[in-house]
């Protein structure tokens, strides 16, 4: 026979690890496999053959063409690997360079405040109400146990607006007006906060605007007590401050509630901070609206909004927040 | 109210710690603002008598002071204050004292001169408000003295108490310690004055007539014989001091002493100028006219109080302010002093009218103690007795209408129901009886008698308070109710966290601007100048309401530009406050979006918007578009949804933009969430989609500027039908190919069938109904 198959396949494993990429070593191929090839050219003329001899020849052409098939396939995997690590290494960014900055928008701190402080109490079973910011004398006062002239009126600074009668429409002084609709407007059981932004006529320093944001809540249902308005605000200092914050409740005075009282937290270095103003809803507040005070309890309390998002950001200038300076919105 | 410790012990044997007492008060609504510790670190300080003043070479505001502060030598200090003159005698706190509030006094150089100590005023040393001026002290004094000596000064305590207006009990030093003793379980008691009567009685000598009975509940008068003004002793002036009342003289201290000290406002007459001796109490005549203690003549109302003499001419406005005409002076022998019940309206709109309001009309307003007058004048007398002055025989005394008190029936239950507590009958008794309230059994219950001094108290409810109070807050069991209710958020609610967490994707900012605009700011928006204004506003600034949120976020970005802080995307979301169309109780109030993006032209406003819709999933909307005013003319649409107006979108108008001095385009979107969120808006069943293949095809049409998009748009959703399920403008070109005034609008289409695919004859068809519907109905040709 004209071929030594062995020597034909070292060459041939030569050839393939010869082969320098993948262009190449389809040449290889098609040589060492290909219908011109030596072992294609041995295989033609089997047939040629003695049975005996070409049992054994067949045999061995068929394991020496398999062979160089796994040579090939070798090589060509490890050929890919290398030409596509090639193309990759072309393609190579500077990921740097595309880090500029891009932003999302930033919803206003007092925003963000607003809706973690719902979001607490819808936690704990309360519903959200708001009402007008331009309301009317009753909501804002008549109804809140305030008659004309009384001199807790003068406790708050009212703006009032050119609507109606003289004295009879202004931007409400407090969100309590809400209460008032939504008791009015609502059977009890009542849990509700209000949100909402009110005016008060302050000039405005650190810690005064004429607009700002309070949070109220109100509670009306059967058998509510003043335990029940304490431990509700020391649920609250807990959820919203943190476990190692404490509360307290001090007498106070409003025409809308009575017992009153001023919601204090403690702070951890131990130094008290007022926070809000709360009570049980006065007897003729509820009369008012048309409950019965012999049926109905209830308890009703409110913070500064605006504070509570000071604090927790650490600014120490309520006018920041309406100031919308850029660099102050892009904080939070 | 201001108490100082060792006042308060006049009264009732208080014990514990500085701070501990005020904890207690806090604790009983009387929270206290400041604990000082008077007397305390004044050891070093000398009186000195002022030798020499000149100013100093090279400050305007410190001048060099030399003093004598006992060895006659001459020690120069350096001092800010102006009011002393040589021969005074001052405070010297001389080198090495540490004053109350930590400082160590050294010496030091100020500018080039020495300063050996330093003068206090009367602040520095706890002995009244004034920061300003150095103490002047009285002549009588040796330089070289102890300050404490000198003066009594012994260590104190005072605490300055935020008194709530439903307390006037409290503002008085009596009682606080009422409160306190209470609180303490210590006996507590006025003590009854020292004092003897002698001379004529008053009865013969004065006389009273209440003529308005509304007006004044109590008239007392007693007759004092043999007064002097002089000065008052020392320790009267020390507390007078520490409570921030300047001393003056013997008799207006006695009269702010027992003001302070029970609560009762009083006022002397000199008897001698009273004509008659007869006090008259009547309202005023409208303009009538009287010229009060500080030389002001008054011009009086209907609604103000006076008491007129014999002659019926009047010599004070009742719970203001005494007349001239009947001042004390030196020649003063005989004083008539009243202690009088006022209405408290009727003080409250004087003092108010008058720009008067006074300690004395504080107390008045709130409601005093009707039945301490006889004590207070008592004690008033034993104050001025050492001076010489005695008392007359007699109370002339005359009776108004005075509030009602009536006997409270106090349920037991009740108190429990409100509380929380579980309290007995005879505990609350107990509680209620330390305070003063009388407490009888009544069944269950009680039946409580409210003390004289507590007007404010005339409910069930109030007395619960009190039971609360004294008991004690922190001792009421703290539970939380459980909300039978599910706690959520109206979808009004969500939908506005929608729209905001929306823009803030968009990479929006948040402004919130105050709502107040000047006048003319609507007007310069465009907008119609009927905003609401204000009746009362603290500057012409802020004197309108906004009618849109326009101003303000344009005010916002000249605030921002004005700091080189340019090309910012804001919104804002807040009322806006309008006329109404028609008569209601109260403006339009609505809440608005509104998005303004610095340096961007009107399509990146309709691009917020768009997200906006698909946020929401408001789907059935149109752009249309509208001249606005103060949106620019020709870049605006208004957006209707489902048929209704909601909003605008485009840019601002350059000649507002010029008005607010904003020095770049503005591209605009302001939205009615009231409105929008009222209409169709939000989840939709699910449809399925095709499992069949789609094909795509593009179309451009040429059309003119007039031709609006949106109408292309329309016409191949009409005509394509069902069978679209995509239509996407992808490419406007403006250019040489195309004549002037026209643009090519390139759409592609996505059309698929859901129960089919889709035959080559069927595209080829409908590509050339849709075509043929553009060119057929708009002024549109079809790019080869």
């Amino acid at each position: 026979m004209d071929l030594d198959l062995d020597a034909h396949l070292t060459t041939a494993e030569a050839a393939v690890a010869d082969a320098v990429d993948l262009d190449a070593l389809a040449i290889v191929d098609t040589e060492l496999l290909g219908r011109k090839s030596a072992l294609a050219t041995v295989r033609s003329r089997l047939g040629d053959m003695d049975p005996d001899d070409r049992k054994v020849v067949g045999r061995r052409v068929n394991e020496v063409r398999t062979e160089v098939e796994r040579l090939i396939s070798e090589r060509r995997a490890e050929l890919a690997v290398g030409a596509r690590a090639e193309v990759l290494e072309a393609e190579r960014l500077d990921l740097t360079e595309f880090d500029r900055g891009r932003r999302l928008g930033h919803r206003h701190v007092v925003t963000q405040t607003w809706e973690r402080l719902e979001d607490l109490f819808v936690g704990m079973g309360y519903t959200v109400a708001e009402g007008p910011e331009i309301e009317d004398e009753w909501h804002n006062f008549g109804a809140l146990n305030f008659p004309l002239g009384h001199p807790a009126r003068d406790m708050y600074d009212t703006l009032y607006v050119e609507y109606g009668e003289p004295q009879s429409t202004l931007l409400r002084t407090h969100t309590s007006p809400v209460q008032i609709r939504v008791m009015e407007e609502q059977e009890p059981p009542i849990y509700s906060i209000m949100p909402g932004r009110v005016f008060r006529s302050d000039t405005a320093d650190a810690t005064h605007m004429p607009v700002f944001h309070q949070i109220e809540g109100l509670v009306v249902d059967r058998g509510i007590t003043f335990g029940d308005l304490a431990g509700t605000l020391d649920a609250f200092t807990t959820a919203y401050f943190g476990s190692e914050f404490t509360s307290r409740l001090r007498p106070s005075y409003f025409p809308f509630t009575e017992p009153s009282a001023e919601f204090d937290i403690r702070r951890p270095d131990g130094s008290w901070l007022e926070l809000a103003g709360c009570g049980m809803v006065h007897p003729e507040v509820l009369r008012s609206c048309g409950l019965d005070p012999e049926d109905w309890s209830g308890f009703a309390f409110g913070f500064g909004l605006d504070r509570l998002a000071l604090m927790r950001h650490g600014i120490d200038d309520l006018r920041e927040l309406f100031r919308n300076d850029h660099r102050f919105l892009g904080q939070f | 109210m201001r108490v100082l410790l060792s006042w308060l012990r006049d009264f009732a044997p208080v014990e514990g710690d500085p701070a501990r007492i005020g904890d207690q008060l806090s604790d009983l609504g009387l929270a206290v603002e400041q604990i000082s510790m008077l007397g305390e670190g004044l050891d070093g300080i000398v009186v000195a008598r002022v030798l020499d003043l000149r100013p100093h070479p090279d400050a305007d505001r410190i001048q060099l002071v030399d003093v004598d502060a006992g060895d006659g030598e001459a020690l120069q200090v350096c001092c800010g204050a102006f009011n002393m003159s040589v021969g005074d005698l001052v405070p010297l706190a001389t080198l090495g004292t540490v004053m109350p509030g930590g400082m160590e006094i050294a010496r030091r150089k100020l500018r080039g001169e020495w300063s050996n100590g330093m003068l206090c005023s009367p602040t520095e040393i706890g002995m009244g408000d004034d920061a300003e001026g150095i103490l002047l002290l009285d002549g009588g004094l040796s330089p070289g003295a102890s300050l404490t000596e000198a003066l009594d000064l012994r260590p104190d305590v005072l605490y300055d108490l935020e008194v709530n207006p439903n307390r006037p009990d409290a503002m008085s030093v009596a009682g606080v310690a009422r409160d306190l003793a209470a609180r303490q379980g210590v006996p507590f008691a006025l003590p009854e004055p020292d004092v003897a009567e002698s001379g004529d009685g008053a009865a013969g000598r004065v006389s009273v007539a209440i003529l308005d009975p509304d007006l004044c509940g109590r008239f007392g008068l007693r007759v004092l014989d043999g007064v002097s003004v002089g000065t008052s002793p020392r320790w009267l002036a020390n507390r007078l001091n520490a409570l921030g009342q300047r001393p003056i003289n013997s008799v207006v201290d006695a009269s702010n002493y027992v003001m302070l000290e029970l609560g009762q406002p009083n006022h002397t007459y000199d008897l001698g100028r009273v004509a008659g001796g007869a006090f008259r109490i009547r309202r005023a005549v409208e303009g009538e006219t009287i010229e009060t203690l500080d030389g002001v003549e008054r011009t009086l109302t209907a609604a103000d109080g006076v008491i007129a003499d014999g002659d019926d001419v009047a010599i004070g406005i009742a719970g203001i302010m005494g007349g001239a005409n009947t001042e004390i002076d030196a020649g003063t022998t005989s004083v008539a002093l009243e202690m009088a019940w006022w209405d408290p309206m009727t003080i409250a709109t004087s003092a108010r009218r008058l720009g008067l309001r006074s300690e004395a009309s504080a107390r008045f307003e709130r409601g005093c103690d009707p039945e301490v007058v006889e004590l207070a004048m008592r004690r008033f007398a034993e104050l001025l007795t050492p001076t010489g002055a005695t008392l007359a025989p007699d109370l002339v005394d005359a009776r108004g209408n005075l509030p009602a008190r009536e006997t409270i029936r106090l349920r037991t239950d009740r108190v429990n129901a409100i509380l929380g507590t579980d309290l007995d009958r005879d505990r609350i008794a107990e509680v209620l009886k330390s305070i003063e309230f009388g407490a009888e059994p009544a069944g269950e219950d009680l039946d409580v008698d409210i003390p004289s001094f507590r007007p404010d108290s005339s409910t069930e409810i109030d007395v619960i308070e009190e039971v609360a109070r004294v008991h004690g807050y922190g001792r009421i069991e703290r539970t939380v109710p459980r909300s039978t209710l599910t706690g959520h958020l109206t979808p009004y609610q969500v939908d506005r966290r929608t729209v905001r967490s929306t823009m803030a994707g968009l990479g929006l900012d948040e402004v919130m601007p105050v709502p107040f605009l000047a006048p003319g700011d609507l007007e310069a928006a465009g907008l119609a100048s009927d905003g609401i204004a204000v009746t009362n506003p603290l500057v012409a600034e802020e004197s309108v309401m906004r009618a849109s949120l326009r101003p303000g976020i344009l005010k916002t970005l000249a605030y921002n530009a004005s700091h080189r802080l340019t090309g910012l995307g804001l919104f804002e979301v807040g009322h806006v406050y309008r006329q109404p169309a028609s008569e209601q109780p109260l403006p339009d109030e609505r809440e608005h979006l509104a998005v303004a993006l610095a340096g961007h032209e009107a399509g990146d406003a309709v691009a917020v918007w768009s997200a906006l819709a698909d946020a929401l999933a408001a789907r059935d909307y149109s752009l249309v578009a509208e001249a606005v005013p103060g949106l620019h003319p020709s870049r605006t649409a208004r957006i209707d949804v489902a048929g209704t107006l909601v909003g605008h979108v485009g840019e601002v108008d350059p000649g507002v933009l010029e008005a607010y001095e904003v020095g770049e385009r503005v591209a605009w979107l302001e939205v009615d969430l009231d409105t929008l969120l009222a209409l169709p808006h939000g989840d939709k069943p699910y449809a399925g989609f095709s499992r069949y293949p789609s094909s795509d095809i593009d179309l451009a049409f040429e059309v003119d500027e007039g031709t609006p998009a949106d109408a292309v748009r329309h016409c191949l959703r009409e005509s394509a039908g069902d069978l679209l399920v995509d239509l996407s403008l992808f490419d406007v070109y403006r250019g040489d190919a195309v004549g002037e005034g026209r643009r090519s609008l390139a759409f592609a289409l996505r059309l698929q069938a859901s129960d089919r695919t889709l035959t080559d004859a069927e595209v080829a068809e409908l590509r050339q109904r849709c075509i043929d519907a553009v060119q057929g109905s708009l002024p549109a040709t079809l790019r080869g």
